[in-house]
């Protein structure tokens, strides 16, 4: 049996509004609410970036997972398409920041918004082939929209942090599943600073054919139906598909309601469907099942389902809660200073 | 700052450990071969808690370069709650609104941006204690 010993989450306190950003590229802003589902995105100041959130979201999930020395992480896998370098993992400071290093496997991955599931992934298979004792799984974005784009409304930042075991679990990972094919909706090449989208195709054709193939393909394999679960969460690029993929699905909007935090955070990529199983665990009863498929741009989707356990209960706030960090201790900036802490403005050096 | 010195100081600026006199029980941090008290030549290792209140504290409105983006911020010294003295930056708080005897906690912030092919420094920085 493998599956979360300790799980936590990060997300800066710094907001901004759909409609400051509207205000200076001259859009509309009731549109964009509706159209996005969303009314505000987490900013992260200067000083933090995919490493300090990682960090900060590993220490809750220490907290949580209780006795686990750090020395015995065998594996510290980040999955983000914001690594601060492009060479030099960011795993190598979250190891050593922990205590973790130096007898550990550490690598980072990117899959686009999937690349922290991947993480997770990959850290239960070590768990359960014996390879390693504990694994710790990241994913956490701060992630990038370009001036004036659609993105440039829900790109946000947040990370949420998994130790992986055997022993004293949380939530038990009875399935997983991965769905991926070829599907260009949404990439960066080398050296460039913001992202490309095909605009309409990253839905239909992308998010939810994907989504649902990884949805149907887990439920198959189970031989689970949407009413078996209690809670489901699924990867939000906005507000308005991971609740359309959910009704698609069979799943009813209480099931997804508390993992639903893009309306209120943006979509923080890597750590976006991560960081909503956090806010589900929060609120999850011993022995509810829940239901977690990730998306990723190019395209894949994983997807698990995990049993919580009696343990839950014991854990829940040792540490703080998602849901705090969301909408408590919030501070809300105007475009210059958003402008300012995202690099968006050329200096001269 | 050099990539030789992030390195030399990491067990401190990324972990807070310091050294603890094993004969009169004083604290150093960083950790040091000789006790200043008693002159003894054995430490132990122990990590600083992560509380603390404001002692002290001035605000830099012209800030060097690579805390332009930061300015105006405050650098403050906080007493932790076993005693021991910390200087840092004080982040995620207007200066207007810090004041001496705030409680603060210790989160792992980027500590310096070198341009945009530095190395990059991480380590301790203050931030209010909100729950």
């Amino acid at each position: 049996m493998v599956g979360i010993v300790g799980y936590g989450a990060h997300i800066p306190r710094h907001r901004i509004k759909v409609e400051e950003i509207a205000k200076v590229w001259g859009a509309d802003a009731p549109s964009y609410k509706k159209g996005l589902m969303l009314t505000q995105k987490s900013v992260p100041p200067p000083d933090v970036d995919t490493i300090t959130l990682s960090v900060e979201a590993a220490k809750n999930a220490l907290k949580r997972a209780g006795n686990v020395n750090p020395a015995d992480i065998g594996a510290v896998y980040i999955g983000s398409e914001s690594h601060p370098y492009a060479v030099k993992p960011s795993g190598t400071v979250v190891a050593d920041a922990l205590g973790a290093c130096p007898s550990l496997h550490v690598a980072d991955f990117e899959f686009a918004c999937k690349a922290g599931s991947e993480a997770m992934f990959v850290c239960l298979g070590l768990v359960k082939s014996g390879y390693i004792k504990y694994g710790l799984a990241i994913g956490g974005d701060t992630s990038q929209g370009a001036p004036g784009d659609a993105l440039e409304y829900s790109t946000a930042a947040g990370a949420a942090a998994f130790i992986m075991g055997s022993d004293n679990l949380i939530a038990e990972a009875v399935h997983t599943y991965s769905f991926t094919t070829d599907t260009p909706d949404f990439w960066r090449r080398e050296y460039e600073h913001y992202p490309q989208h095909g605009g309409r195709f990253t839905g239909e054709p992308a998010y939810f054919r994907t989504t649902m193939g990884a949805a149907n393909g887990i439920l198959e394999m189970s031989g689970m139906k949407p009413q078996d679960f209690k809670w489901a969460v699924f990867h939000q690029p906005n507000g308005k598909f991971p609740l359309r993929v959910a009704k698609m699905l069979g799943f009813t909007k209480e099931q997804i309601e508390p993992g639903w935090l893009s309306p209120r955070l943006g979509n923080t990529y890597s750590g976006a469907s991560p960081i909503g199983l956090t806010a589900t665990l929060d609120v999850a009863k011993p022995g509810d099942m829940i239901l977690m498929v990730s998306y990723g741009s190019g395209a894949g989707s994983d997807a698990f389902v995990w049993k919580v356990t009696d343990r839950i209960d014991e854990v829940r706030d040792k540490a703080v809660r998602t849901a705090k960090l969301l909408d408590e201790n919030l501070t809300f900036v105007d475009y210059g200073t958003y402008a300012k802490f995202r690099h968006k403005i050329l200096k001269n050096n | 700052m050099f990539p030789s010195r992030i390195w030399r100081e990491k067990a401190q600026r990324y972990r807070l450990e310091a050294g603890k006199c094993t004969t009169c029980g004083y604290i150093a941090f960083p950790p040091r071969l000789i006790c200043p008290e008693c002159g003894a030549r054995e430490f132990e290792t122990i990590t600083l808690p992560d509380t603390g209140k404001i002692l002290t504290y001035t605000v830099i409105r012209v800030a060097p370069s690579q805390f332009t983006d930061e300015a105006p911020y405050a650098v403050g010294i906080a007493e932790l709650t076993n005693g021991v003295k910390l200087m840092a930056q004080i982040a995620d708080c207007e200066v207007e609104k810090i004041k001496v005897g705030m409680e603060v906690v210790i989160e792992f912030r980027r500590v310096q941006t070198h341009g945009s092919h530095g190395v990059l420094s991480y380590g301790y920085k203050f931030v209010p204690k909100w729950y």
